[in-house]
């Protein structure tokens, strides 16, 4: 380990006098590169800040997944106003006992961003990761919207000023140190968490956090450390919350035990987004085993118990008067109808003179956003305050929120965030937080708000229902264009990514700003996160959002997983009519190298174009988003007796049984983490293809299970898996946690092209066919079973 | 209310609650043992999954009185003492293969794997292809390369 490692390190950098802010260090680039600016702040311990917007990457031609923040917060003013400079900042903190503090203002939903943080914090600091403690921040309304985890934007934004922040702090210590022994700081080093010199002597960080300590707020420049010195950045480390995990200790917002909030759950309409009119059998219902109390709130009506399984019990007694809302009588097809009217024109017409066409035209289906742990929030609302517990990507948002619906200002309700059980996009929305507080509100009581899983797909988060027409015309062995129309049911961005999008827009270069300020929010997030590597002559990607009655969010992505399938499928298809192979046209047409050295690492790895029998193929796709690329290749066998093969109650269907994913990534912080996403981002992708999608029927989804909802089980996963991490050797961090995706769908959708030898145009593929029977829409929870003990093994 | 008992993490447990009431609630919402999570209520996703005698069970899918009161229930908690050592050859592998990714469903997945193994060794055999496909658990973060590295590493110790 590293960490344990007896080489001390000098100091790289020197504490700047107060106020040299504004001089940037004259020298080479790639020094100005790591000189920043920081602050020590007041009070009895070390505490160092970093302004969270530094390090931003400017805008240019070819636009950022996701701009990284709201505001830009002139250093200028940090000088002229150091306190008021603070509330924008993040701190680490040095404790007496020798550990670091860091509160981290984003969400860990098992995406691994609390140890690549430890890591970052243990890179500067040189102190080993046991000894650093990261935690989440509760809502902090002064960070603005820059408290939102999403667009696998959390390395890329917090890169820097946690870097600042931690470097500041170790070079305070060593200013300590060298006053304690009479020496300079330059003439120190620290090891371990220890400042060290050459005659032996030896301060560990605790006994100096006081020392470093100032009364006021002090400004400070600092020099980050050059790539060649990292240790533990770019080295494999485990989870620093597996143990909790493996031994049942980590806990989620259901296992906290808040006083006096008692199980709760909500009958809900059968009809997506229908409305409570009355209950009819309250008086019932209250004395019902362990009930407390029964409420109506806006999603349905909410009963409180002792146990959640009393909940169900209750629930499924209830006589409820519905209001069905819109949908009622719409399904799929209808919906589908509505998409193909709203759909906009291409621009070059079809069959022009002497070119060839390639027309193809997609649909993908509703999918369900929904994590293992369903939606669930702890509230306690009292009189004049409230306090919630939960899983939050945008937790100020849900504040603000939270506040608006109970009729109280923003600092009367606390929220804190719970490490969630998966996010992929579900829990951008406060929905459950905002839920809990009404119910909590309305009983005047405590409430541990769960959703049952059946919930979850019916009435829960959707990714939008879409079509993607695709046409590219070839004249001569050369494609001429390549159009894009792709056609949603609205997603609805009201979790703040709408704010953040437009407040940088007026920041960009100007003809950037100029061609994005004209689109509305989900164009221009579009706009801003679709990028074909792709020499294809003159292209355009545009993208039209129609009908807003479903409850929508992103998955795991936004629209780049149909967007990928769509247009790479198209490639394929101008290959064939070429003549050429997928891989050797996706190298000619290549106009990245990044991309093109990933293609080729997958094709080398994955043996590309070997010999395979008959049903079954190879498929190859890339992606390029998040500030880097993945490219994956897969085989399938889409064999009758492997499409065929039995298992209970689930879909089988063709089989993946190879998988090989290049991931660049830029600069990676935990390569074992990072090949982690790329697994789970596949299983995501490989699922979207072939196996999960919600049916509308008469305006109600009819799944409410995992084996209605096909999300890849193991009789789905690839037996070989492998995954190549590319070195780019560049400084700046990309995404990871959706990168996967949209290549992983796109290359297991051309493999069963390849493999059966007609192109798909329905996601997933088993749309079609409905595997199981629908459970019961009134009541709207089944009971649970009671033969458990016959399935024992 | 009628008095459960049962064995629970080898400390006997009596709870007063009505006989139909499904194991987990009892397990969660009453005892304060939350490593079992709920992930469906109706035995599919697998994510509550615990040992009953040493075998797998689904404790949403059970009713409380019809535990016997020498019934020995093991949760996640209790897993690490029914052997020597600090941790479950199991944990130990979910550790070193850097199994959990968000971790709600590894507990599931931990006991399951311990169960299906005993199962197989019993049956004479070692984990095949065919048994590491057969795992019903879900685990929506998509871990289950790592987990079928996991289960045959912890099977080697066990």
């Amino acid at each position: 380990m590293h960490e344990s490692s007896t080489t001390a390190r000098s100091t790289t950098g020197h504490v700047d006098s107060p106020g040299g802010a504004g001089e940037v260090a004259s020298g080479p680039p790639s020094l100005d590169r790591r000189r920043f600016v920081g602050y020590v702040l007041g009070g009895a311990t070390l505490v160092t800040a970093a302004d969270l917007t530094l390090g931003r990457v400017p805008a240019r031609g070819a636009v950022p997944s996701l701009p990284q923040i709201p505001e830009i917060y002139d250093l200028e003013d940090l000088q002229t106003d150091a306190a008021l400079a603070t509330s924008q900042l993040i701190t680490v903190t040095i404790r007496e006992d020798g550990t670091a503090a860091f509160e981290l203002p984003r969400m860990e939903v098992g995406q691994g961003i609390v140890t690549s943080t430890a890591m970052i914090l243990a890179e500067e600091l040189d102190l080993p990761m046991r000894k650093i403690e990261v935690t989440l921040a509760p809502a902090r309304p002064e960070l603005l919207m820059n408290q939102l985890t999403g667009g696998s934007n959390t390395t890329v934004s917090t890169f820097t000023p946690i870097r600042v922040a931690a470097a500041i702090a170790r070079q305070q210590l060593l200013e300590a140190a060298a006053a304690r022994l009479g020496t300079d700081a330059d003439r120190l080093s620290t090891i371990a968490g220890t400042v060290v010199d050459a005659a032996g002597n030896a301060i560990p960080y605790g006994d100096l956090a006081a020392d470093a300590a100032s009364q006021v707020i002090k400004q400070v420049g600092v020099t980050l450390r050059p790539r060649e010195e990292y240790r533990v950045i770019g080295t494999g480390r485990k989870r620093t919350d597996a143990r909790a995990a493996v031994t049942g200790q980590k806990d989620f917002s259901t296992d906290l035990q808040v006083k006096g909030a008692k199980p709760t759950m909500v009958c809900r309409p059968p009809t997506h987004r229908g409305r409570p009119v009355r209950l009819r059998n309250e008086k019932q219902i209250l004395k019902m085993k362990g009930v407390t109390h029964v409420a109506q709130v806006p999603t349905g009506i909410a009963v409180r118990a002792k146990t959640f399984g009393q909940c169900i019990n209750a629930i499924r007694k209830m006589d409820v008067e519905w209001d069905l809302g819109d949908l009622a009588g719409e399904n799929d097809e209808s919906i589908l109808e509505g998409l193909r009217a709203a759909e906009l024109p291409m621009v070059v017409p079809q069959v022009p003179i002497l070119a060839e066409q390639v027309d193809l035209d997609f649909e993908f289906m509703f999918r369900s956003s929904a994590a293992l742990e369903p939606y669930a929030a702890i509230a306690d609302v009292r009189e004049d305050r409230a306090e919630i517990w939960a899983g939050l990507k945008v937790p100020i948002l849900a504040q603000q929120n939270i506040a608006r619906e109970l009729g109280m200002t923003q600092d009367q309700v606390k929220v804190n965030v719970v490490t969630g059980g998966g996010s992929f996009g579900h829990k951008l929305f406060s929905d459950h937080a905002i839920e809990a507080a009404q119910i909590s509100q309305a009983m005047g009581k405590p409430v541990k708000l769960m959703w049952h899983r059946a919930d979850e797909p019916r009435q829960g988060r959707l990714h939008p229902m879409c079509t993607s027409r695709v046409r590219a015309t070839m004249l001569a062995g050369q494609v001429l264009s390549f159009e894009q129309r792709h056609t949603s049911v609205v997603t609805d961005f009201s979790h703040g990514l709408g704010e953040i999008i437009t407040s940088t827009i007026d920041e960009a270069p100007t003809e950037v700003g100029r061609y994005l300020g004209g689109l509305g929010f989900a164009e221009t997030i579009f706009t801003l996160t679709q990028e074909l590597p792709y020499n294809l002559g003159a292209v355009t990607q545009l993208l039209m959002e129609t009908d807003q009655r479903f409850s929508t969010g992103s998955m795991r992505n936004i629209y780049s997983p149909d967007v990928c399938v769509a247009a790479e499928l198209t490639i394929d298809e101008i290959a064939r009519r070429m003549g050429k192979d997928p891989l050797e046209l996706r190298l000619e047409l290549c106009r990245n190298d990044r991309v093109r050295a990933a293609i080729e690492a997958v094709a080398k790895r994955g043996n590309w174009g070997r010999s395979m029998p008959k049903g079954t193929a190879q498929g190859i796709a890339v992606h390029k988003e998040y500030k880097g690329c993945t490219a994956v290749l897969v085989e399938i066998d889409c064999r009758p007796r492997t499409v065929n093969r039995k298992v209970r109650n689930a879909v089988t269907g063709p089989r993946v049984t190879k998988a090989v994913i290049a991931v660049d990534a830029g600069l990676v912080i935990n390569p074992i983490g990072l090949e982690a996403q790329m697994q789970g981002g596949f299983m995501d992708g490989l699922a979207l293809t072939l196996t999960s999608s919600c049916h509308l029927e008469d305006g109600r989804f009819l799944e409410a299970s995992w084996d209605n909802y096909y999300y890849t089980r193991q009789w789905n996963v690839p037996p070989q898996m492998e995954v190549i991490v590319m070195d780019p050797d560049v400084d700046q961090p990309g995404g990871a946690g959706e990168a996967a995706v949209g290549s992983s769908a796109a290359a297991v959708a051309c493999a069963y092209a390849r493999a059966t030898g007609s192109v798909p145009t329905r996601f997933p593929i088993n749309h079609d066919t409905i595997s199981f029977k629908p459970k019961s829409f009134i009541p709207p929870v089944p009971k649970s079973p009671t033969n458990g003990l016959k399935f024992t093994y | 209310m009628p008095k459960q008992t049962f064995v629970l993490n080898g400390e006997r447990v009596t709870v007063k609650v009505a006989d139909d009431e499904r194991v987990l609630w009892v397990l969660r919402d009453l005892l304060g043992v939350t490593g079992p999570k709920y992930g469906c209520g109706i035995n599919v996703c697998k994510a509550c999954t615990s040992h009953i005698n040493g075998k797998a069970f689904n404790p949403c899918s059970v009713k409380v009185g019809d535990l016997e009161p020498d019934d020995e229930i093991t949760t996640i908690e209790g897993l690490a003492d029914t052997v020597k050592g600090d941790l479950h050859p199991m944990q130990e592998a979910w550790i070193d293969r850097d199994v959990p990714q968000c971790g709600y469903c590894q507990p599931g997945q931990i006991m399951a794997a311990v169960a299906l193994v005993r199962k197989v060794q019993r049956e004479g055999g070692t984990i095949t292809e065919a048994d590491l496909d057969g795992i019903r658990n879900i685990c929506r973060c998509g871990t289950y390369t790592r987990i079928r590295e996991a289960v045959r590493q912890g099977a080697r110790k066990m």
